[in-house]
């Protein structure tokens, strides 16, 4: 499964972070940074979190 | 003025005729009969055969795409014909480049030989729409008037762009020809999975189709024809030139060509394959050596930097550039670019803080892949190679700046734009 970030659509919100730490990092400038595209083994529920928390449906999943 | 030239031995048997020469160097545009005799426009006799062969003397030789990125065109032309649904090939002339002339060039006078390298793509790959994509004027008209004068069998649009940094990236493109801004989207899909209307797209640069027409002609010279690259050469401080050069050839050589000898280093790939110092004249004209070495081909232009030039003043209009070019799509860009701009700016001046070198560095370490398109990486890359390859000139701004810099170089990127011979 893949995370894949549209960095046309991060508007900086940030909201993804909190629900998935260890998959997105946030920038200096509030800007997603996907920190592994495929999702390591138990991570699916922290990458489906931070896909429904993005307001303008920047993150999605890939199987 | 911009001269043009090639460094092919002409006239030998087995060579291929190259694609600057002839009568059209003058100025003239190759019309339709002068491009049959040449050989052009081969029928496509027994197609399956020959255009399989085609296909795998392609892959054999190892021809890779000439717009920048240098993708195997072989596995592009692959993915797009076993792809569902009939595609379509779409032929880039629009290179956003400002120091690139080959692709206006090809056009404006050579345009049966991207004109066939269509045909021959579509007929490879089953398209039954093409499309040439492009910006600029006289180009237009050249391509215009060869499709009158030779009219292809399948269906050939014409679409016009603005010209822009970001008009020729692959998925810009895509959006542009369906009516929509020549803005780049996020990827995947690719075009040659989803494209032109939904069908999978080839998007080929026209030296890249103008090489599969020569070596559909002339098969036994295809591994010249692969091993050759169409250059443009510039600096501030010496001749412009459009030559047509094999592939290994020592950057050294490039530069004594047009009297950049003396250059203390050289920006790669447009502005996208980073700036080069001590070193730099024993590189050689290779896209895998090019990408050991931290730096990129590209599309092949090369500028050179003068002794007297100083290269945070050019790494700054460089950056500066990008940042005015950015599509503003991707908030990364717009911030990443800027900050970088900002940053070398203040270090040109002398006004920038203990702290801007250590910030360069960890944004040149953490912008890249990060936008929708190249223009970050291009950016992140300038500043990575100035740091790595001139840290003392950054080093000795910072503290008391520089008497180059302070004549504030124009920062609308006039430096690196060569004019189209």
């Amino acid at each position: 499964m893949k995370l894949l970030l549209d960095s046309t659509r991060c508007q900086g919100y940030g909201l993804c972070h909190e629900p998935a730490p260890e998959l997105i990092e946030l920038d200096e400038w509030g800007y997603a940074r996907v920190r592994e595209h495929d999702v390591p083994q138990g991570g699916a529920d922290a990458a489906e979190a931070a896909v429904a928390a993005c307001p303008n449906s920047a993150l999605r999943l890939v199987k | 003025m911009t001269g043009v030239f090639s460094l092919l031995p002409e006239g030998r048997p087995g060579l291929l005729a190259p694609l600057l020469s002839g009568a059209w160097l003058s100025g003239g545009s190759e019309d339709a009969s002068r491009y049959l005799a040449a050989g052009g426009y081969a029928p496509l006799t027994a197609p399956d055969r020959l255009l399989d062969r085609l296909l795998d003397r392609i892959a054999a030789v190892g021809l890779r795409g000439r717009g920048g990125a240098g993708f195997p065109t072989a596995v592009k032309i692959h993915a797009v014909r076993d792809a569902p649904g009939p595609p379509v090939v779409v032929a880039n002339g629009e290179e956003g480049e400002p120091g690139s002339v080959k692709d206006r060039w090809l056009l404006r006078h050579r345009p049966h030989v991207v004109l066939d390298g269509i045909r021959l793509v579509a007929a490879m790959t089953g398209a039954e729409r093409g499309c040439v994509y492009l910006s600029d004027g006289p180009a237009e008209r050249a391509v215009r008037r060869a499709l009158a004068e030779c009219p292809p069998r399948l269906r050939i649009d014409v679409v016009r762009t603005e010209h822009t940094y970001v008009a020729g990236e692959e998925t810009a493109v895509v959006r542009r020809i369906d009516g929509g801004p020549a803005l780049p989207t996020a990827k995947p899909p690719r075009p040659f999975e989803r494209g032109v209307g939904g069908a999978p797209t080839l998007v080929a640069n026209v030296e890249t189709l103008a090489r599969i027409a020569l070596m559909y002609s002339r098969p036994e010279a295809a591994g010249a024809v692969a091993g050759t690259h169409l250059v443009t050469l510039s600096g501030v401080r010496g001749a412009s030139a459009l030559a047509e050069v094999p592939a290994g050839t020592h950057l050294k050589v490039l530069a004594d060509l047009c009297g950049h000898g003396r250059a203390q280093a050289v920006l790669l790939g447009g502005l996208f394959g980073g700036l080069h110092g001590t070193g730099w004249t024993d590189l050689p004209l290779d896209h895998d050596r090019l990408r050991a070495a931290g730096g990129g081909l590209g599309c092949g232009a090369l500028h050179f930097l003068h002794p007297e030039d100083c290269p945070v003043a050019v790494a700054t209009e460089a950056a500066a550039y990008l940042a005015a070019q950015s599509a503003r799509q991707c908030g990364v860009c717009v911030s990443g670019t800027g900050a970088l701009a900002r940053t070398l700016t203040a270090v040109a001046r002398g006004q920038a803080g203990d702290e801007a070198a250590d910030k360069l560095h960890r944004w040149s370490r953490q912008l890249p892949g990060r936008g929708a398109c190249g223009l970050l990486d291009a950016a992140a890359r300038i500043v990575a190679t100035l740091l790595a390859h001139f840290p003392d000139h950054v080093d000795a701004h910072r503290r008391s700046g520089c008497p180059a810099c302070e004549g504030a170089a124009p920062e609308d990127g006039r430096r690196f734009t060569v004019p189209v011979p």
